[in-house]
């Protein structure tokens, strides 16, 4: 019987199972042990203690690398960053010591490693607590890229991150929390990182995306199937590696395909998926993102930098046209 | 009897300070040319040592008497200057020569180089390119041996006098602190931050001043006399291991090369160079051991042995496979692995 759980409780349950079952994983943040800025921590202190679920000094770039440090010394860390925006600040131990730490090393050691960077537009907070940054990591070798959409995969996507081998840029979405969906967690085999959902089937057109797009775009197809448009809708879910199988297999049947996403289009990963769908289909591709400027305080300037339906709407057409 | 084994332990100190001396002076012989920087050009055939190499030359005792009150079961991390320190720890001169030399055989396979020296099997967690960036690595390996419980474990974090004006420098002491944890900071005060004399780029007393703030404990010695390393060391680790939190052992030395290898170090008084000869760990640690009755030609013999471990690790080094081009694409990660697109 599947339960009904928040996207923050969701993560919190994969968090608190695992950490039953493996004493190596710890999890440590600024504000954690009172349940973190999201909830996503609520009640594990209480369970696990001080010792395990660690309130950390405002020490970003410690926080990562001492997070290298613990799992070369046979740890498997959770690092809270509150939001991408303050990742910035630990940038060097992230892509220089992190993610390279296995390679540069020769295969020495393994940083497993989960880094939890809620990413994009958290409403009202401005210019330095509401970027989308995703693309940044997927361009470093060596980080897996994760941003689950939905409750469930904030718990299975969580597990398979928490078992993996790599350093993982685990990347909620600030806008998510509280949103609640049917987790099935007597299903206990590990979500393969790297597969994308497909959420809405159809031959008219695929629209690629991923994290907070992807309801809107479900509201949308729905909409716009009444009118007889019959849209493919995938969740990649992961961003590296990503599911390039799924990806072409839907464009290969539907001739078109328009990816969209909440972070500025110049330089997204967007353009990473059009150009590749380009080069190995030859069919029309088409992107939708963000305009590339700061995303402001005001409720205007703000909705500058949201997502706008009707340009995707307008994309739609004009791949249709 | 005990200074008879207090003899014996300065002399396997003087062998390791002469086995780093010797490795360096071989490393050196082979990078000339290896790197474009300070106004010099690589030559036309390709050096054997390639890119930056940043020789401890003269800081030798530091390595040596830190690492000779760790067990192989302790960890370290280390500066961009970092081949004394693996030595010192117990990594093979081989295996480190031909990392330098880029080699399959190197430790790390020839993907990391001389900045990027590590033995992980014993203990050395690596060199880093990146000032300071050893520093959150080491308090984090030192958090996990605290939470793992049930030995005394510690970790010697090794870090320069340039470093102590990098964030994480304040993040790592706040932390170690915070937390209690088994860490042994030692601060290698060389009195240069690559080419610019510290105190020039420094505010207030330095390092032990700040370390003192956030109250953590610390011994000052000579880091060339390596007795007083030794010996300090030997209380600190002592503290440490039971329990009573990190410390910092700041030892005073000097670089006698330049930052890198092709750095001729112009920006320093002949006269302050000179003094500094004169004050050599190696030398210094010799006249110990004159004065205590140890036969010059005992002496020579472990400098001669030295000197030919560290000529047959270079010979060894320079006849040793090159990896594979296709190596270039193992040990990116698991999920998603070295591809192109």
């Amino acid at each position: 019987m599947p339960l009904s759980l928040s996207y923050a409780q969701a993560a919190a349950l994969a968090l608190s199972e695992s950490m039953d079952l493996d004493p190596r994983i710890i999890a440590l943040g600024e504000d954690i042990g009172r349940g973190g800025v999201f909830a996503q921590y609520a009640g594990l202190q209480s369970k696990f203690g001080p010792a395990r679920i660690i309130d950390t000094p405002i020490s970003e770039a410690t926080m990562i690398g001492a997070g290298v440090g613990m799992a070369l010394a046979g740890m498997r860390p959770v690092v809270e960053m509150r939001v991408v925006d303050f990742a910035i600040c630990a940038m060097d131990e992230i892509v220089n010591q992190a993610a390279k730490n296995r390679y540069m090393f020769g295969g020495q050691g393994r940083v497993s490693m989960l880094m939890r960077l809620p990413n994009g537009i958290w409403n009202g907070s401005a210019a330095q607590h509401a970027q989308s940054l995703e693309s940044w990591f997927v361009h470093i070798p060596g980080l897996t890229v994760l941003a689950p959409s939905t409750a469930s995969d904030n718990y299975h996507l969580f597990k398979a991150a928490l078992a993996s081998d790599d350093p993982v840029v685990y990347m909620e979405h600030k806008e998510l929390w509280q949103q609640t969906g049917l987790v099935d967690i007597a299903e206990t085999s590990l979500q393969v990182i790297g597969e994308a959902a497909v959420c809405r089937k159809g031959s008219d057109l695929t629209i690629v995306s991923w994290s907070a797009t992807i309801p809107r775009l479900m509201s949308l197809v729905d909409e716009l199937s009444l009118s007889g448009l019959s849209i493919e809708l995938i969740d990649l879910r992961s961003l590296w590696p990503w599911d390039q199988t799924t990806v072409l297999e839907s464009v290969e049947k539907t001739r078109r395909c328009l990816v969209v996403h909440e972070a500025v289009q110049v330089a997204g990963f967007g353009a990473e998926v059009a150009a590749f769908v380009a080069e190995h289909s030859g069919l029309p591709v088409a992107r939708c993102g963000a305009p590339r400027i700061p995303v402001g305080y005001a409720p205007p300037l703000e909705a500058e930098s949201v997502l706008s339906l009707e340009r995707v709407r307008a994309k739609i057409d004009q791949l249709l046209a | 009897m005990e200074s008879a084994s207090r003899r014996g332990e300065l002399i396997e100190l003087y062998r390791m300070m002469l086995r780093i001396r010797a490795f360096e002076d071989a490393a050196e012989a082979a990078s000339q040319g290896g790197v474009a920087a300070w106004g010099q050009k690589t030559s036309a055939a390709p050096a054997r040592v390639r890119g930056p190499l940043h020789l401890s030359t003269g800081q030798e005792a530091v390595a040596a008497g830190v690492c000779a009150n760790l067990r192989r079961t302790d960890l370290i991390t280390s500066t961009h200057r970092g081949h004394g320190h693996t030595l010192a720890k117990g990594a093979h001169p081989y295996r480190m020569m031909a990392e330098l030399f880029g080699r399959a055989d190197g430790y790390n396979h020839g993907k990391g180089g001389s900045m990027h020296i590590a033995d992980f099997s014993v203990g050395m967690l690596g060199a880093n390119g990146v000032v300071a960036a050893g520093m959150p690595i080491a308090v984090g390996a030192a958090h996990a041996i605290k939470l793992q419980h049930g030995d005394d474990r510690i970790v010697a974090c090794f870090f320069g006098d340039g470093a102590i004006n990098r964030g994480p420098f304040l993040e790592t002491f706040n932390w170690a602190k915070v937390y209690q944890l088994p860490v042994l900071f030692v601060c290698e005060d060389n009195a240069y931050a690559a080419t610019t004399r510290s105190s020039s780029v420094t505010a207030g007393e330095g390092v032990c001043e700040r370390a003192r703030g956030i109250g953590i404990d610390v011994e000052s010695i000579d880091g060339n006399d390596v007795e007083a390393v030794d010996d300090a060391a030997a209380r600190l680790t002592e503290s440490i291991r039971r329990g009573f939190g990190p410390l910092l052992l700041h030892a005073r030395t000097y670089r006698f090369k330049g930052h890198v290898s092709v750095d001729p170090g112009t920006y320093r008084e002949q006269d302050e160079v000179d003094q500094a000869m004169c004050h050599d760990p190696i030398i210094l640690a010799m006249r110990k051991l004159s004065a205590q009755a140890v036969q010059q030609a005992v002496l020579d013999q472990i400098k001669q042995q030295a000197d030919q471990e560290m000529a047959d690790a270079l010979a060894r080094a320079n006849e040793a496979a090159w990896p594979l081009a296709s190596d270039a694409y193992l040990d990116v990660q698991t999920s998603g692995a070295g591809q192109w697109f």
